[in-house]
This record gives structure tokens, sequence and C-alpha cells, in this order.
């Protein structure tokens, strides 16, 4: 996988939810997604989002268009240093839920991408990697 | 903190969202509009959403709590304009809004909301002789 | 080890118009009549060899993904692509570059006279660079195709989407044929653009035409009937043949939505909800649709 384009963004209150959401958007654009596509992936990012602000406490997403052969995709990576997800299997449940929350956001994400990978570790933080190809 | 303006058009509220609201505002506008119910004595809330771009589970609890709390409060709230994208994404997403009334656009919603609360008071009884 | 890339220069700087006449006469050999016109063949490879020449000079001749090779890459992949799209076999595609070989080795060998250590490795050099290029030629021919077959894909999918309009109001999307979760995913989203642009109340999707229904189409067909209830309007299935009935109950899909046995049956039912009532011009009396289709 070649990665075309980087760029790392904060996550810090509920209005950088918005410029990630805008940022994903403007590369789901570059790359051409189909607008159900575009709306899939900045839907997700939105969600993992704020996931990481309100559960991991702040943290980070590096947004990447990437390719494959002639197949372009856009790769997001969030990261956090909050306390970790335990039983991540448990947390991938629709309906789990540890704060206020339907408890949609890694699940419902996660149907809405191509790709999705979570790793976490109590004490140390969590990374959700989620990818939309074209 | 901008604001969304709520407008009040015969018994009813509109809200025209046209902004990408961050969560503090979806959530001053629930309070607004839930406060704006009470004081106006509103019968039926529009929500127009034709604008937005994204709906994610966050502004799609705040539609659901505003559709349950104006049940409470005798109003019928009606979503209006979502656009495809949007609702097949919040159907993958898992949020069914199952207590939310929709319509197409906003003509078909007022006529929705005219028909419910015809029915509420009883259809076919004349204007003048229904309470309030 | 470095190779020395003198030899190779020399040789191309002297011979380029000889080389270029022998090379285009061995790819016609190759290549069956007509494939190509002769004047184009003599163009492409003439600029090749020019620019095969300046890369030599300024390049290292060891890697072809350097920069100084841009322009020979460029020649390659447009090369490449028009043959790509005039159908042309890889194999067919490659010798553009491998017919080189036999000239260049030539031309090689009359430079090196009677020196065998020197010409093995004046060849090896040679050798390996052509073999590069003919790597990436090969390259290029399947992304080419790739992209081929992409743009087919897309052009198949809008063929297939027809929605058509009943009523105003009412629309009507008839599938035919099998459908992949792909194919269902793009007939369901026109669908739904379609009821936001002629602001339809009620769509039927007859699926009388779909032969068989897995879970994933299934599932699709549930999310479109969900999203276009999210936007306001209605949708009916009509035509569910027995199979698929079965075929349903048996995956444990429930199609927790209005069916209808015909098509007609579901317009009558669109035509009560919208207001409407079919009127039978000779007994003046109301009539549903399946009745006096019946007559």
């Amino acid at each position: 996988m070649n990665i075309e384009k980087t760029e790392t963004l904060n996550i810090r209150s509920g209005e950088d939810i918005v410029r990630v959401r805008q940022n994903v958007r403007t590369k789901a654009l570059a790359i051409g997604l189909s607008l159900v596509d575009q709306t899939r992936i900045i839907t997700a990012a939105s969600e993992i989002a704020r996931n990481t602000l309100d559960y991991g406490g702040g943290g980070t997403v590096q947004v990447d268009i990437v390719s494959v052969s002639v197949r372009k995709g856009l790769r997001l990576i969030f990261n956090d240093t909050g306390p970790g997800i335990p039983d991540i299997a448990r947390a991938l449940e629709d309906g789990y839920t540890s704060g206020g929350g339907m408890g949609l956001g890694l699940s419902g994400a996660k149907r809405l991408c191509s790709e999705f990978d979570i790793r976490s570790e109590v004490g140390k933080g969590t990374t959700v990697t989620l990818i939309r190809w074209k | 903190m901008e604001q969304i303006p709520i407008l009040k058009i015969g018994d009813c509220l509109l809200v025209s969202i046209q902004v990408d609201m961050h969560d503090r505002m979806a959530l001053a506008l629930q309070d607004d509009l839930t406060n704006k119910i009470v004081t106006s004595r509103a019968r039926g809330v529009m929500i127009d959403i034709s604008a937005l771009e994204i709906v994610d589970s966050f502004i799609g609890r705040m539609l659901n709590n505003i559709a349950a709390m104006s049940r409470v409060l005798d109003a019928v709230t009606v979503v209006v304009g979502m656009r495809p994208a949007v609702a097949i994404t919040l159907v993958e997403l898992g949020l069914a809004l199952t207590g939310v009334r929709t319509a197409l656009n906003v003509d078909r919603g007022l006529a929705l909301i005219r028909k419910i609360i015809d029915e509420q008071d009883g259809a076919g009884v004349l204007d003048e002789y229904r309470e309030n | 080890m470095a190779r020395s890339k003198a030899l190779l220069q020399g040789v191309l700087d002297k011979n380029a118009d000889p080389l270029v006449a022998r090379w285009v006469e061995l790819q016609r050999k190759a290549l069956k009549s007509g494939q190509l016109e002769a004047s184009e063949l003599e163009s492409q490879s003439k600029k090749f060899v020019k620019a095969l020449q300046s890369a030599v000079v300024s390049g290292d001749i060891e890697s072809i993904n350097t920069p100084a090779w841009a322009e020979v890459r460029d020649l390659l992949e447009e090369v490449t692509r028009a043959r790509a799209l005039q159908g042309f076999s890889p194999s067919e595609t490659a010798t553009f570059v491998f017919a080189l070989k036999e000239p260049l080795f030539e031309y090689l060998r009359r430079e090196c006279g009677k020196d065998a250590d020197k010409l093995a490795d004046e060849i090896m050099t040679a050798s390996t660079l052509l073999d590069q290029i003919g790597l990436y030629t090969t390259e290029m021919y399947q992304k080419s195709r790739e992209q081929i077959i992409q743009r087919q894909q897309e052009e198949m999918m809008e063929l297939s989407t027809p929605v058509v309009q009943l009523w105003r109001g009412i629309l009507a999307l008839p599938l035919i044929g099998t459908l992949d979760s792909a194919r269902t995913q793009i007939v369901m989203e026109n669908l739904l653009q379609e009821i936001v642009k002629t602001e339809a109340e009620i769509a039927i999707i007859d699926i009388t035409g779909v032969p068989t229904v897995d879970t994933l189409v299934a599932q699709h067909l549930l999310k479109t009937v969900e999203a276009a209830r999210l936007m306001g309007a209605d949708c009916l299935i009509s035509g569910i043949r027995p199979q698929i009935a079965q075929t349903l109950v048996h995956l444990g899909v429930e199609l927790n939505v209005v069916s209808k046995a015909t098509m007609a049956d579901a317009l009558s039912l669109s035509f009560r909800r919208i207001g409407k009532v079919v009127i039978d011009r000779k007994t003046k009396k109301e009539s549903g649709i399946s009745e006096s289709a019946a007559d």
C-alpha cells in the first residue's frame, strides 16, 4: 500500500470533530469516492473522533490518501493515550456503551468501512484504523 | 456561540439546520426547542435537515430526543429532507430513528403535521368547536 | 556491481538510425499485419530510442525507477495503454521492448570485437536494463487492463438501473436478473435519488424477474426500505416468488415490509394511499387494478 498524502489533526474539542469531518470530506472528494461512500467514511470518522475525545481524553487522527495498484482509498488512524478498552469484543457489540451514548460508535463505524482495525492496551491508549476503498 | 434559529409559523415551529453542528450546538438546539414548544404552545415541530451532509449517532440521538420530548409536550415532530446518502448511512450505522416521523420536504412535512394533529383532535370536528 | 554504461551509450549515439530501422523491422514481423500503422510504429520506436539515449546519458542504468527515466516510463505507459486499448495480447505488447534486444546486442558485439569477457559483461548490462523495461511494460499493461475492466463495470452498473414513474408520486423499480451485492447497492441508491427528484411518496420494488435472493441482497432490500422511510417515502415490495419466500424464511430474514403478490396489487394499494381511485367506465364502479386486469 502506497501513502500518497498524509496529514495529522488534533482532536481536543467538539469543534475539532467538525474539523475532522471537513478534512475527511475534502480528501474523500479528492479521490473520487461516490457520494454514499463519502457520507459513510465521514460519518465513521465523526463517530470514532467522538470516541477519541470522550473516552480517550483527546488524541490525534492521521488522514491518509492511500493506493494499491489503480485502487485508491482513504485511511484514518485515530490515536489516543487514554484508559484503553479492556474488552474489545464487547465494545464492538451493538448497544454496548461505557458512556451515555447509544453504543453504536465502534460497531456502527465498522459497518461503514471497507477495513476496520482496533488495538487497545489498558492504561496506554487506543488506536483505531479505518479504510474506505474506492 | 452560533445558534440555530427557531421560526414559529402558526402553531408549528420550524428549524432548518444549515451548518455542520458541533455537539454542544446540537445540545443547545435540543434545549431551545423544548423550551420554545412550551412557551409557544406549539403542536408541531418540523426539522429540515436537507442541508446536512451527514447525520452521525450524536445528531441522530438529538433528533430522537426532540421527537420523544415533543411527544410528552403534546407536539408532533417531523424530520424533513434527509438526503439519500445520509439515510443509507444512518441505516448502516444502526440508527433506525423509529420514533421519528419523516417527510420528503417542508411542504409534505407541514401536511403531515396537520394530518396528525387532526387525527389526534378527532377528524371532522370543525375548527371552531375544537378545544384550545 | 556497478556497471559501466560507456559502451551502451556509445552504441546508442552512433547507431541510432540503423538500430531503429532493424528494431522496427523485427517488431513488424512479430505483429499481425494491419495491427499497427507502420508510420506510428516507426515514430514510437524513434522516440523511444531517443528517450533511452538521454536516460542512459544522465541516469543510473541499474534502476529505471529514478527521475532520469521519467521520459522513458511515460513513453512506455503511453505505448502500452494504446496497445491494451486496441486489444493487443500481453506478449504482443511486450514485443515492443524485447524486439530491441537482437539489434542492440548485435551492435554491442560489433563494438567489442573479439573480447568475449567484455561482450558478456556488456550484454549482461543491456539485458538487465531491457528486462526491467519489459517488466515495467507488463505492469503498465496490467494496469491499463484493470482500468478498462473498472470502466466497463461502471458502465454496466449504469445500464442496469431503470426507475420508472407509474404515476405522480409513485415510482417503480422492476428488478430483473441475478442481484449481487454491488448491483443491488447501486440500484437502491438510484431509487432513493429518484425519490428525491420526483418527490415520490411511494416506491414499488418489483422482484418478479429475480430468480434468487440471498441474505445479503435481502438485507440491501431491507436497508433501502428503511432508508426510504427516513427520507419520508414508503416502499412496497411486489412479485416475491414462492421459492424466494421460502429461501427468506429459511435464511431467517424477515422482510418486515409491506409486500404484495403483483405489481398491479402494489399499484392499487399505492393509489389508495395517495387518495386516488380507479373507476370502471362501463359500470361506473370503483375497481381494484387486479380485478379490472382480469376482465
